[in-house]
């Protein structure tokens, strides 16, 4: 046994030292981030949230001209529309008023990029979220509708400030929101059948 | 040139700037670089450091268990099978959790025996091993509350056992059981408490006692399998000479440990993680049902000494007490042991044969503490209980009257 | 010294478990070769996986939901296609997102049998999957019994033998005497398959509610091997770092 703890006087392989050290040090680097994948994606959506997330159908058929149900998915409240087809006339003449006519700076499936933001020209889908704070736009389908003045063509009125939309979600000069009304993605499964949720592919009704 | 010497100007000044308002280097350098260890700690040396990453990964995985559980007697037994199939990775985070508390107390056991061995209790540690027996009250508190929680049936029956063990206390008995409880059985409220109690008092209470246990740890230095004091050696520097610094030689030696532990941890949570329902128990995975008991009421492994000293006594107030005496007894080690010489491998021949009686005593208490109460059991589970108790009562005589070997006066290493 | 005594503690422990391992005897009902009867599941299997869907399905959910599964997953898990799923599979009012429920209420249950048919996601994890498999073989019909069939695993149970157009009814033949125990089965009217068929029909159900216990299982199998070999590799490099510092200890 000797009085030192240390060895004196014998060389330090520094090289294997520090390619050792090295080794250990990037294997348990790697490790540890592998350990944190799974705790960072618990944080994903859950099946349970994906599942509520599905897709949901609304049937149609009942649904009148000029009538207007409001849907939940994915926690975002959805307005559908069946517009009459005075309705659908009135979406054209009115782009001087509107801030952004071709919706080119709005947010919607490439399928209701049209003059209808529809695929369906009398279905309307949009978040029922107005694009300034968010809140919930009330229906003034009514053309000329008192409230709303002569001018008026038939569309949305946002309570909290005062933002304006027509009928195709396109918003008015003089909102304090500046895009159009939001579109899900959404298809038909059949005539009367909207599923919202799974996107149209090309060319579909 | 110029550049470099910028760059470790800055890297000096950033430094300084540190060190001046925090003790970074002070702490460096005595309590890693500084620390000097005794330099024959061998594989029972392990556990300590082993134990305290376990504390870090129940703390990791119980903190992201609780984003998704929900502490209700009517969805917690739902919320931990929606956290083991439908949230991601959820099985594995569940999984770390309930093996973590397994492992914790095997690596508690194995930590309290290497101080029982080599008389890391005796002066001037004696405050060190009563802060590790106040963790150790803490964490069966804390691993108890745990298992309430998912509210399976075992968690139901095992929390109304061992709840209704305080109406044994004479007098106020009966009112604490249902201070307790919050209700007039085991209930939502019981569960909500113990849920509280689990995430936030108990662990702070544990990271609390984790900490003055280090302190006085560092305070009067490390014993070693010897039993001897290294500072009795000072070298020309003044460092013990049996001793070496912490870092670099435990960090990087404690690091293997972690690698051979994470082996073992890992294998079960991914091949065995209910260990054949000794880590998670079969009756667990059926709802709490307060009108079916299930056919073996057992506590967790690691509680099932105690369990089976509860049982070998007719009375169960008198079971209760003899229990609560079982660990109490421990808290008095330092003073009972009565030798010459600290370690194991000094003391004599008694010593030793007390050792090994104890340790075969509270291993066939856990075994016998698991099976259902049939007569043979009872006797055997009086016999062990006995052994128990005379392994502490009789210390003070024969740590005295036996011969012991004369300690070294430097450790015994061989590299 | 610390050797010799680990290793007489180890010793000890083991006479301890042999003395003490054969207490599996003191059985409530009547015992036998039975109780060693073992389903031997597989849960990488996925055809046997699929077969036993369609037979939980087919024969159990009528009465017995499984709660805790989502058709979805199962469908996703044992490669089923989304066609089949829905036609053979989804029960008539559920959607193929939903959790797998039964048209039975717990009251209906009651009344009609005594006892409401339990939630099965977690039977094999709560009985185990060989008592399961064993439940499922040993219905022997007993004209003692309220309703004409009896059961070694669950003696009085109030399950009806819904799987006797399979399986066929057989009766149990006990040894005479003071310890009462069963001897056999005699198969005393033919089902639609064959003894084996009806082993790997019951073998396939008790495997896929073994899947249902747990379904992640195979992953965290498959996991576990890459695990524990970049564990080798980092405990590896560690030792060759600690025996290298360490050369400087003396």
């Amino acid at each position: 046994m000797s009085d030192e703890p240390m060895k004196a006087g014998e060389e330090v392989d520094l090289s294997r030292r520090n390619f050792l050290t090295a080794a250990t040090v990037a294997t348990g680097a790697v490790g540890a981030a592998f350990t944190l994948v799974p705790f960072i994606a618990s944080w994903k959506p859950s099946e349970r949230a994906r599942a509520l997330g599905a897709p949901l159908e609304i049937d149609l058929s009942k649904l009148e001209p000029g009538q207007m149900v409001t849907q939940s998915w994915r926690k975002q409240p959805i307005y559908v529309v069946r517009r009459t087809p005075e309705a659908v006339a009135t979406l054209e003449g009115h782009d001087a008023s509107l801030k952004d006519p071709k919706s080119e700076l709005s947010m919607q499936p490439d399928y209701t990029k049209n003059a209808q933001r529809s695929l369906k020209p009398e279905v309307l889908v949009v978040y029922a979220a107005c694009t300034h704070l968010g809140c919930l736009p009330k229906q003034y389908f009514t053309q000329a509708d008192p409230a709303m003045g002569a001018e008026w063509p038939g569309g949305f009125f946002c309570p909290c400030h005062g933002s304006r939309f027509d009928l195709a979600g396109r918003v008015f000069n003089g909102s304090p929101a500046s895009a159009n009304l939001g579109i899900p993605p959404h298809s038909f499964k059949s005539d009367s059948m909207l599923v919202i949720g799974v996107d149209a592919t090309q060319g579909a009704a | 040139m110029a550049a470099s010497s910028e760059s470790t100007a800055k890297q000096g000044g950033f430094r300084a700037w540190l060190n001046k308002r925090l003790p970074v280097d002070e702490f460096v350098a005595s309590q890693l670089t500084g620390y000097f260890a005794p330099k024959n700690f061998n594989i029972w040396y392990f556990f300590g450091s082993l134990a305290l990453m376990v504390f870090v990964i129940q703390i990791l995985s119980g903190i992201f268990l609780t984003m998704h559980y929900k502490p209700s007697e009517l969805m917690a037994f739902d919320s931990v099978e929606y956290i083991m199939r439908e949230v991601e990775w959820g099985w594995l985070i569940r999984y770390m959790h309930s093996t973590g508390a397994s492992f914790f107390f095997i690596m508690v056991y194995l930590h309290m025996f290497r101080a029982m061995i080599y008389g890391s209790y005796r002066e001037p540690r004696e405050l060190l091993w009563i802060l590790g027996m106040l963790l150790y009250l803490a964490l069966m508190a804390e691993a108890f509350m745990g298992y309430v929680l998912p509210w399976g049936n075992m968690s139901y029956w095992g929390a109304q056992v061992i709840v209704n063990l305080f109406g044994t206390i004479p007098v106020v008995g009966p009112a604490i059981v249902e201070w307790i409880r919050g209700d007039y059985g085991i209930a939502d409220s019981t569960l909500n408490r113990f849920f509280a109690l689990h995430v936030i008092a108990v662990p702070f209470a544990i990271a609390f006692l984790i900490l003055m246990h280090l302190v006085a740890l560092r305070q009067t230095g490390s014993n070693n399998p010897d039993g001897i004091e290294i500072k009795k050696n000072l070298g020309a520097d003044g460092k013990p000479i049996d001793g070496i610094p912490f870092h670099p030689y435990y960090t990087i030696k404690d690091l293997v440990g972690v690698g051979v532990f994470l082996i073992f941890f890992c294998g079960v949570i991914f091949f065995v993680p209910t260990f054949g329902g000794l880590f998670l128990e079969k009756p667990n995975f059926e709802p709490a049902n307060a009108l079916s008991t299930p056919e073996h009421i057992a506590p967790v492994w690691y509680f099932t000494a105690f369990y089976a000293m509860l049982r070998a006594v007719p009375d169960q107030q008198m079971g209760a007490l003899l229990m609560l005496l079982a660990i109490v007894v421990l808290f008095f080690l330092p003073w009972l042991d009565r030798s010459p010489v600290k370690s194991i491998r000094y003391k004599g021949i008694l010593s030793k044969i007390a050792l090994a009686l104890f340790v075969i005593a509270f291993i066939a208490l856990s075994y016998l503490g698991l099976q259902p109460a049939n007569d043979l059991y009872v006797i055997l589970a009086r016999v062990f209980t006995a052994i128990y108790f005379a392994f502490f009562i009789l210390m003070p005589w024969y740590t005295r009257i036996e011969k012991t070997k004369p300690a070294p006066e430097r450790v015994t290493y061989h590299g | 010294m610390v050797k010799a005594m680990r290793h007489s503690i180890f010793s000890a422990a083991l006479a301890l478990t042999l003395a003490f391992g054969s207490s599996a005897e003191a059985a409530s009902g009547p015992g036998g070769a039975w109780t060693q009867w073992a389903a031997g599941n597989d849960v990488s299997n996925i055809a046997s996986l699929q077969r036993g869907a369609s037979n939980f399905m087919g024969y159990c959910a009528g009465c017995h939901s499984i709660k805790y599964m989502r058709y979805s997953r199962m469908a996703e898990d044992l490669k089923i296609p989304e066609a089949q799923l829905e036609s053979l599979l989804v029960l008539p009012g559920s959607k193929k997102n939903d959790y797998i429920t039964t048209a039975l209420s717990a009251a209906d249950g009651e009344a009609w049998f005594g006892k409401a048919p339990p939630d099965l996601s977690l039977i094999t994890r709560s009985k185990g999957s060989d008592y399961v498999y064993q439940f499922l073989k040993t219905f022997y019909a007993d004209p003692k019994s309220t309703n004409g069939t009896n059961n070694l695993a669950l003696p009085g149970t109030a399950m009806p033998h819904v799987l006797s157009s399979l399986q066929g009814v057989q009766t149990a033949k006990f040894s005479e005497g003071e310890h009462v125990h069963w001897e056999s089965f005699e198969l005393v009217e033919p089902g639609q398959l064959s003894p084996e068929a009806y082993d790997d029909f019951v073998r396939d159900t008790v495997n896929f509610l073994e899947y249902v216990g747990e379904p992640a299982k195979a992953k965290r199998q498959a996991l576990g091997v890459w695990v524990i070999l970049f564990l080798l590799v980092f405990t590896g490099f560690a030792y060759l770092l600690k025996k290298e510092y360490w050369k400087d200890v003396k």
